[in-house]
């Protein structure tokens, strides 16, 4: 397979915007850049930027990976891929409005009403539950890969609780600290603003009514994988970092504990799946989740960033819909690419699926974080042939895409620089008719020679992000 | 604040403060078992830290007999003794993680990398590259701890509530040793023996006391006036008057709708030190005396938790 190198043409050449980078590169003795490495990993462990691995010893923390070549992206380009997620997004939160009202895209038959209806994510609680400003995910983390001659394409739209940002915020605050002389040599776009961003979208989307909210970032403790980033964003914001235990509910109204007695919260930036929200509406079995908060959100009293029920909008069974979407809402042709997708549902896929398990992507429809996939080029039969089993038993259980080419980024690995396959995950912010998002987004690269999965989880590692203004 | 940040935030502090304290006592010890004197004596020392912390039975679940290794062993590195500096590191780290977006990069910085050496530290490296170093590396780190609090830490809520848990503990383990040394010297007193000297030089050192001993009273080192200085100095920094002051001031500073009884308590605790004298301790008792202080400091701590630190009552 030929992969679209993002440094390098197909003739070797190098592309223009990696020009001066790859000079530098060139010139820089490697001893400089040794200790310059060990110096990022001695510098990320004693901040503490790390991640839980579940499955690992209890409490164990790890590093991400930090590479110091960046994924470098002209202006132009970004203007583009910006252009096609905002589009992408609007339409992403058109659609959760509709079909938590009216739901004028399943009666005009687009999407089978049953696909949604029907979908474990879809949260009849949230019928008729007016949001603010119509919107539902806040946030979106929009996974991007590069594939084929170099055309961008969506894999995935994370609408739930998309995390890295803070890595996207640490990685660059890094390379500005070890190696200040690239960005005197080119104009890379700031993203240190995001925090105050965010920040912004939150208490833009209070309750009606409250002119001074206060806003607080939710986190399920400090064992959970992504603890770092909660506790990060909360003092970045300058918002209190809460635990479900230090909510409670009272007459519709969400209280936090305090020293000065209890203090009402408005906003919450919440990053604890739906499930665990609250005990008295979801899984009773949730210690991480607040009681009754549901009932003080019906009430509009308190709102959730993002909104219950978004991810039946990122279910991997609805996003081959999304490009239906954006005609249907926003009456224009998509400008971000949908990934080919077979849906086993359907026997026709299902079938064709089946007799070509060992070229395709199968993933479970409501996986995440790249476990429970099948990458068939780089299986095992005996991998593969688990795969067939789980699929007869369950097909509407999973969906299938042709193996994308990922496009690739020179990496240092421990043979010396090689190239390895990346993605890029933008987070795309919205608030009434504004969406918005910082330039760039977190970069993660497979560190496995030839491997396709990027998640940190799977022994990923990331990269800054630079787009190039002009 | 949340209270549940304001009750990491005193844990934090006091297990820094524990390991601290923890250090200066085995260090002390472990110098004082140098000084030639019966095997006894110095087992009988070693055997009153395990005492210090009721951690007779846990000790004797491992160890068959009292000796300055096995003591210093379980107390230094042994990661099932709660109790032990490696426990207070690795607690104090914890609860610094659960809060460290509220603590400054400085403070949050030094925590971490104090539990990732300490971690890394085996007793047996720490045996061979000599004991003393390491009580000396806890000390340093604790007082870069406070450092990095006094230097970078905005001095709102967060900054009382560390404050209380380190003072409150600081005058909970000056007591404790007190207490604990003044039993083990005093029976023998009335027969001068040079031992004592080094004994209560040790106890003063083990507080940071033995110069600041000399400054105050340029004299020979007498046990009432160790313990005078120990219970009722103002400006001493590990006297429990000093201690007990900085608690009644915190307490103000931070005080709510319920915190007035605790307040009270601190406060009339204060006062006892503030006004009493040492002759009226000493013809009570000093064990009855520290006993009952003990106590009182207990119960203060109880009350800070009740009235700041868990979950409050709903009532809006």
């Amino acid at each position: 397979m030929n992969f679209y190198n993002e440094m390098y043409d197909a003739d070797g050449g190098v592309r223009e915007h990696y020009k001066r980078y790859e000079a530098w590169l060139k010139e820089t003795p490697p001893e400089r850049i040794e200790r310059k490495r060990a110096e990022a990993d001695l510098a990320f462990h004693r901040v503490g930027i790390t991640f839980a691995v579940y499955g690992e010893e209890a409490g164990k923390e790890r590093l991400i990976p930090f590479d110091i070549i960046p994924r470098i992206i002209p202006s132009k380009e970004w203007k583009a891929m910006e252009r096609g997620m905002r589009q992408r997004v609007k339409a992403l939160n058109m659609f959760l409005w509709d079909i938590y009202h009216d739901q004028e895209i399943l009666k005009a038959g687009k999407i089978p009403a049953e696909q949604v209806l029907d979908n474990a994510q879809y949260r009849a609680v949230m019928k008729g539950v007016d949001v603010p400003a119509g919107i539902y995910a806040h946030i979106a983390g929009v996974d991007l890969v590069r594939a084929g001659a170099g055309e961008f394409y969506v894999l995935e739209d994370n609408l739930r609780v998309p995390s890295g940002v803070s890595y996207m915020l640490e990685d660059r605050k890094m390379m500005m600290r070890l190696f200040p002389e690239l960005f005197a040599r080119h104009k890379v776009a700031p993203v240190q603003h995001y925090p105050d961003m965010l920040l912004e979208k939150l208490r833009a989307v209070a309750p009606q009514g409250i002119t001074d909210p206060t806003v607080v970032v939710l986190t399920p403790g400090a064992y959970n994988s992504a603890y770092f980033e909660h506790s990060f964003l909360a003092q970045q914001m300058g918002v209190e970092l809460v635990e479900g235990r230090d909510l409670f509910v009272k007459n519709e109204t969400v209280y936090m504990r305090t020293t000065q007695g209890p203090q009402r919260v408005d906003v919450i930036y919440r990053r604890i799946d739906d499930d665990f929200l609250d005990p008295l509406a979801f899984r009773a079995d949730s210690a991480l989740g607040v009681p009754g908060i549901l009932k003080a959100y019906q009430a509009g009293n308190v709102t959730l960033s993002n909104a219950i029920g978004t991810g039946v909008a990122d279910d991997k069974s609805i996003y081959p819909y999304v490009p239906e979407m954006i005609r249907f809402y926003l009456g224009e042709e998509p400008i971000l690419n949908n990934v080919p997708t077979y849906m086993c549902r359907k026997k026709d896929d299902l079938a064709y699926v089946l007799d070509h398990l060992g070229e395709l992507v199968v993933k479970e429809v409501h996986g995440a974080g790249g476990y429970g996939m099948l990458v068939g080029p780089a299986s095992t039969k005996e991998q593969i042939e688990k795969f067939r089993q789980l699929l007869l038993a369950k097909p509407d259980g999973y969906i299938a895409q042709p193996t994308l080419a990922l496009s690739n980024c020179p990496t240092f690995v421990e043979e010396g620089i090689a190239p390895r396959h990346l993605d890029l995950r933008p987070f795309v912010l919205s608030s009434g008719k504004c969406v918005n998002m910082v330039p760039g987004g977190l970069t993660r690269v497979a560190l496995t020679k030839g491997s396709l999965v990027v998640n940190s989880s799977q022994g990923g590692g990331t990269k800054d992000t630079w787009v190039l203004e002009d | 604040m949340l209270s549940r940040t304001a009750d990491h935030l005193f844990w934090m502090s006091r297990y820094i403060e524990r390991a601290e304290n923890l250090a200066r006592l085995l260090d002390v010890t472990w110098q004082m078992s140098l000084v030639p004197q019966s095997e006894a004596a110095t087992n009988q020392s070693w055997a009153a830290i395990i005492a210090l912390n009721s951690l007779e039975e846990a000790y004797a679940a491992k160890y068959s007999t009292v000796t300055g290794e096995n003591v210093l062993r379980f107390m230094v590195s042994d990661p099932d003794n709660f109790s032990s500096i490696y426990s207070c590191l690795r607690m104090a780290r914890e609860n610094a993680h659960a809060v460290r977006g509220t603590l400054t990069t400085e403070m949050w910085e030094t925590m971490n990398s104090t539990w990732l050496e300490a971690r890394e530290k085996s007793f047996e490296q720490i045996a061979n590259a000599g004991i003393g170093e390491f009580f000396e590396w806890v000390k340093m780190r604790s007082s870069l701890s406070r450092g990095t609090t006094l230097g970078t830490l905005l001095q709102d809520e967060a900054f009382h509530f560390i404050r209380l848990g380190t003072l409150l503990e600081r005058a909970d383990n000056t007591a404790r040793i007190l207490d604990v040394k003044y039993h083990v010297l005093r029976p023998h007193g009335e027969e001068e023996e040079a031992t004592d000297f080094y004994q209560w030089g040790a106890l003063l050192r083990s507080v940071s006391g033995f110069e600041v001993y000399r400054k105050v009273y340029r004299d020979v080192i007498t046990p009432e006036r160790v313990a005078e200085l120990l219970i009722l100095n103002s400006d001493m920094p590990r006297s429990l008057r000093f201690c007990l002051n900085g608690v009644v001031k915190n307490l103000e500073l931070v005080a709510n709708s319920h915190s007035g009884e605790t307040l009270r308590q601190a406060g009339q605790l204060y006062s006892q030190l503030r006004y009493g004298r040492i002759d009226d301790m000493l013809k009570e008792g000093l064990h009855e005396w520290l006993t009952d202080f003990m106590d009182r400091i207990y119960l203060i701590g109880d009350g800070i938790s009740k009235d700041f630190l868990v979950p409050m009552s709903e009532a809006a």
